[in-house]
């Protein structure tokens, strides 16, 4: 049961903090809370390594197969700790980011809720349970990136984000469900264990192309990438957090999850390694002409995804093991690179590396935690970020087909993510002669902004001088998870002078040369930005859906109500219609009864005075004959024994009457249609309604029912409420709540028409 | 008889519809009226129909005479018939206001709520 507190903990801190107001830095205590959760998943390492996993389970909808089954494994421990632990540094970047500046409970609150989502992903083992916090991600990441969201610019971007994740995250339901049903539960664990029968399956190429939409957009992946560069809307610990750390990952995550089963399959490689490719190119090169620090960085994070999700593809042990030595290191140098692009921007007002330049000497810690990041970045030794380049390339080069292209593109997305580093980590401080442009006094950020990068950036490089150590404790267990078998394979830095290490010599040679030309693709930004892009696809799709729903809405709402009527009319009757020729049958035309005079008559005169209502011309013939209707319905009412209801019926009758012929003279005279067409229709309408219904009452009638409720009533009426009117005993005795229904009614009416009628009177003396 | 009075019923809701597919205000009323009666005759006859003593019970007698009308759907139609007045009343007044409020009486030109 420990599983479930560190989620509802971060949860309950995310309620508190969005009540209580800590002042300024002390904003910076409510890192305790992932700190604790982060001590929880640290803690229980050596029982999820030494057990394989820790479960938890409380029931749920059960008749749906949804419980709360949680499991720790190292897979999913080793991002429960990447979430936490980065997490509880982010709050107290988040508290001096914030400082002295309105909303910072706000985005602190937000960001627990995330975290608590988040961590939910990586831990939950029940389908439906993963996809509510999956859900819950998208919903936060949209309140995060439009947390500015006076500025229309920044609603727009969220919404965007969204939208791309929402639909892909429906398109991830519709796969899981198909998953769940393949395999017969939706327990992930459990699903892991029933691989061959999912892959036996003939839905096996839907649910793959269903789970792969949901993690391409939650992953940024080609053509789903351009939300993540717009993402940077958002406050800068958000796009540390949210956009390079963790959420961004979740797509990458889930495709390593389900791996095992995948693995092998035609419809799983291709897709994700061409995925992965093109997403790495196409970041790594757009990258180079951005000229905003967060949108070179979130260009990076595209080409680190797409590295990710191609190694995922390949899915070899080897490759596994490169991707998760990968990930650990990137979410280790680009939260802290974030960071530190957020700390320049406080410092100096601007990230626009057009201006920056010289901050070495103004903001020496940030500095130390740029370079040490950006160095990892760019895979200088020993960083992790050297280690996982080395095994990226081991990866390429050991390929069995098209080994060449692979490495080709590795190469050359790696030079291009060296370039791409030390613009954020290294040229902001070091680049000469830019130091006027600066407006006001650059200065550094409080310990608050620069320790949380620099720890993390130090511990890129500790974990890369102890590669045994990282790689036996963090990478081996959480390797053997997703590929299912038990890996022993030490970590090393050094391979000796192989393939990789000439590789990466060339990737510095390369990467240096890129750098160097850095202006060459700056000037050329804005030309790269007014190219066409997918982006435009989204908007002319979001565009032409609104003109859609218009169309749409015009054509079925287009504000006319005969023709609502004609629609709800017509509805009914072919429903009725369809009830007697499917179901009931038609009632049998007899004539029960003897056919008395009276009646007779009163029939007719009933009918021909609804006819000549309905139609005739003149105002005062058509409420006449209104009139007589109701006389004639009185008639009926007397003839088969209801003296109440005659009594009643002629009141109302002759008081509307009365009241319709006060009114009468302020309305205008009927006007006759002008299109016969649609009279025409109107009339062939009501009478197929009207025969429907006297099918229908003709059927109740030929309805025998053999107790009625009635004749108890009238048995119990003077034995027991001593009234000798039966109804009357009814109405105000054995269904007395209902008479006082139907006076509240009336008693509304009233008050409706009071207040109506004393409107028009003031808008008249008004008008006076 | 049966047939004559469902037959009835069906005109009733027939003119009642056709009534409120005008798009005249004084038809609308009639056709809310023509509608209200017609469901009420539906409900009363709708366990059929005998040629009836009344539901009321004799001097010295502890329940109605043997053939008495069902008196549970005339005590449901007497509730209906007062409803129906209240709500004919009320839409009475709204025309009445809606049309001197908009100067128009075609239901097809209020449709500002509707307009794209």
């Amino acid at each position: 049961m420990t599983l479930f507190w560190p989620v509802l903990l971060i949860a309950f801190a995310s309620l508190l903090a969005a009540f209580v107001r800590l002042p300024g830095q002390w904003k910076a205590l409510w890192a305790v809370f992932p700190g604790a959760a982060f001590a929880w998943v640290v803690l229980s390492w050596p029982a999820v390594v030494g057990e394989g996993e820790l479960m938890a389970s409380i029931a749920w909808f059960e008749q749906l197969g949804a419980t709360v089954d949680l499991r720790l494994d190292a897979y999913g421990g080793l991002m429960a700790g990447l979430v936490t632990g980065v997490g509880t540094l982010i709050i107290v970047y988040a508290a001096g980011y914030m400082e002295g500046q309105p909303g910072g409970s706000r985005l602190i609150s937000m960001l627990l809720i995330f975290m608590a989502a988040m961590l939910g992903i990586v831990i939950a083992d029940n389908l439906v349970l993963l996809f509510v916090f999956w859900e819950l991600t998208s919903i936060t990441s949209y309140l995060l990136v439009g947390f500015n969201h006076e500025k229309e610019d920044a609603r727009k971007k969220a919404l965007q984000a969204l939208l791309v994740t929402g639909t892909g995250g429906l398109a991830l339901l519709a796969g899981m469900v198909l998953l769940a049903l393949e395999a017969g539960s939706w327990q992930i664990s459990e699903i892991l264990q029933r691989g061959d029968l999912v892959t036996a399956s003939p839905y096996l190429p839907g649910i793959i192309v269903l789970i792969l939409l949901g993690a391409f957009t939650k992953s940024a992946q080609f053509p789903f990438h351009f939300w993540l560069p717009n993402a940077m809307a958002a406050p800068t610990p958000v796009s540390a957090f949210l956009h390079s750390a963790t959420m961004v990952k979740a797509g990458v995550f889930i495709l390593g999850r389900f791996s095992p089963i995948f693995n092998g399959s035609e419809w799983w490689h291709g897709p994700v390694v061409v995925a992965g490719l093109v997403t790495l190119l196409v970041g790594a090169i757009l990258g180079l002409f951005q000229t905003d620090l967060k949108k070179i960085l979130a260009y990076t994070t595209l080409a680190v995804l797409g590295m990710l999700t191609m190694l995922i593809g390949f899915g070899s042990d080897l490759a596994l093991k490169s991707m998760l030595v990968f990930l650990i290191g990137h979410a280790l140098y680009k939260a802290a690179l974030f960071m530190v692009a957020g700390g320049i921007d406080h410092g100096t007002g601007t990230r626009d590396v057009w201006k920056l330049g010289g901050l070495s000497a103004v903001m020496p810690f940030t500095m130390v935690a740029g370079a040490l990041a950006a160095f990892s970045k760019a895979g200088f030794p020993p960083f992790l970020g050297f280690i996982g380049k080395e095994y990226v390339y081991k990866t390429g080069t050991s390929l069995d087909t098209l080994a060449p292209i692979f490495t080709g593109a590795m190469l050359l997305g790696n030079m291009l993510i060296f370039a791409l580093a030390l613009k954020v980590g290294w040229y902001p401080f070091w680049s000469k002669g830019k130091e006027a442009m600066l407006e006001g006094h650059p200065h550094e950020g409080g310990w608050m902004m620069w320790l949380p990068p620099l720890v993390l950036a130090v511990l890129g490089l500790v974990f890369g001088f102890i590669p045994v150590w990282t790689g036996d404790t963090l990478v081996l267990p959480a390797l053997s998870e997703i590929t299912g078998k038990s890996m022993h394979e030490h970590l090393a830095l050094w391979h000796g002078i192989t393939l990789p290490l000439i590789l990466s010599l060339v990737t510095f040679v390369g990467g240096v040369l890129f750098y160097r030309a850095r202006e060459f693709f700056w000037r050329k930004h804005d030309r790269v930005e007014s190219s066409p892009k997918v982006e435009h696809a989204y908007d002319r799709l979001l565009v032409g859906m609104v003109k859609f729903a218009k169309r749409q809405t015009q054509a079925i709402q287009g504000g006319s109500l005969s023709r609502y009527m004609f629609i709800v009319v017509g509805a009914t009757a072919l429903l009725l219609l369809w009830k007697f020729v499917r179901f009931d049958g038609w009632p049998e035309l007899t004539w029960e009864g003897r056919l008395a005079p009276i009646p007779v008559i009163a029939c007719i005169w009933t009918m021909v005075g609804a006819i000549v209502a309905a139609v005739a011309k003149r105002r005062l013939i058509a409420l006449l004959a209104m009139g007589v209707v109701g006389l004639g319905i009185t008639v009926l009412f007397v003839n088969f024994g209801a003296p109440d209801l005659a009594i009643t019926q002629l009141l109302v009758d002759g008081l509307t009457v009365v009241l319709l012929l006060l009114v009468i003279y302020r309305l205008p005279p009927i006007k006759a249609e002008a299109n016969r067409w649609i009279i025409r229709a109107d009339a062939a309408l009501s009478v197929f309604f009207g025969m429907l219904i006297a099918a229908l009452t003709l059927s109740a009638m030929q309805l025998h029912v053999v107790e009625r409720v009635g004749e108890t009533l009238a048995q119990m009426s003077y034995a027991e409420a001593y009234g000798r009117n039966v109804v009357n005993v009814i109405l105000v005795d054995f269904r007395a709540l209902d008479t006082f229904g139907e006076i509240i009614v009336l008693a509304i009416a009233a008050i409706g028409v009071t207040a109506l009628l004393a409107a028009s009177k003031e808008r008249s003396s008004d008008e006076d | 008889m049966n047939m004559l009075i469902a037959f009835t019923v069906g005109v009733l809701f027939a003119t009642g519809v056709f009534c409120l597919l005008r798009r005249c205000l004084m038809r609308l009323i009639i056709g809310l009226v023509l509608l209200g009666q017609a469901a009420n005759l539906l409900v009363f006859s709708a366990g059929g129909v005998k040629t009836g003593v009344p539901s009321l019970i004799p001097e010295g007698s502890m329940t109605p005479p043997p053939g008495a009308a069902d008196p549970l759907p005339q005590a449901l139609v007497l509730t209906a018939i007062v409803i129906g007045f209240g709500l004919t009343v009320f839409a009475i007044t709204l025309i009445h206001r809606a049309r001197a409020t908009s100067g128009n009486d075609d239901v097809d030109a209020f449709n500002e709520t509707d307009r794209l």
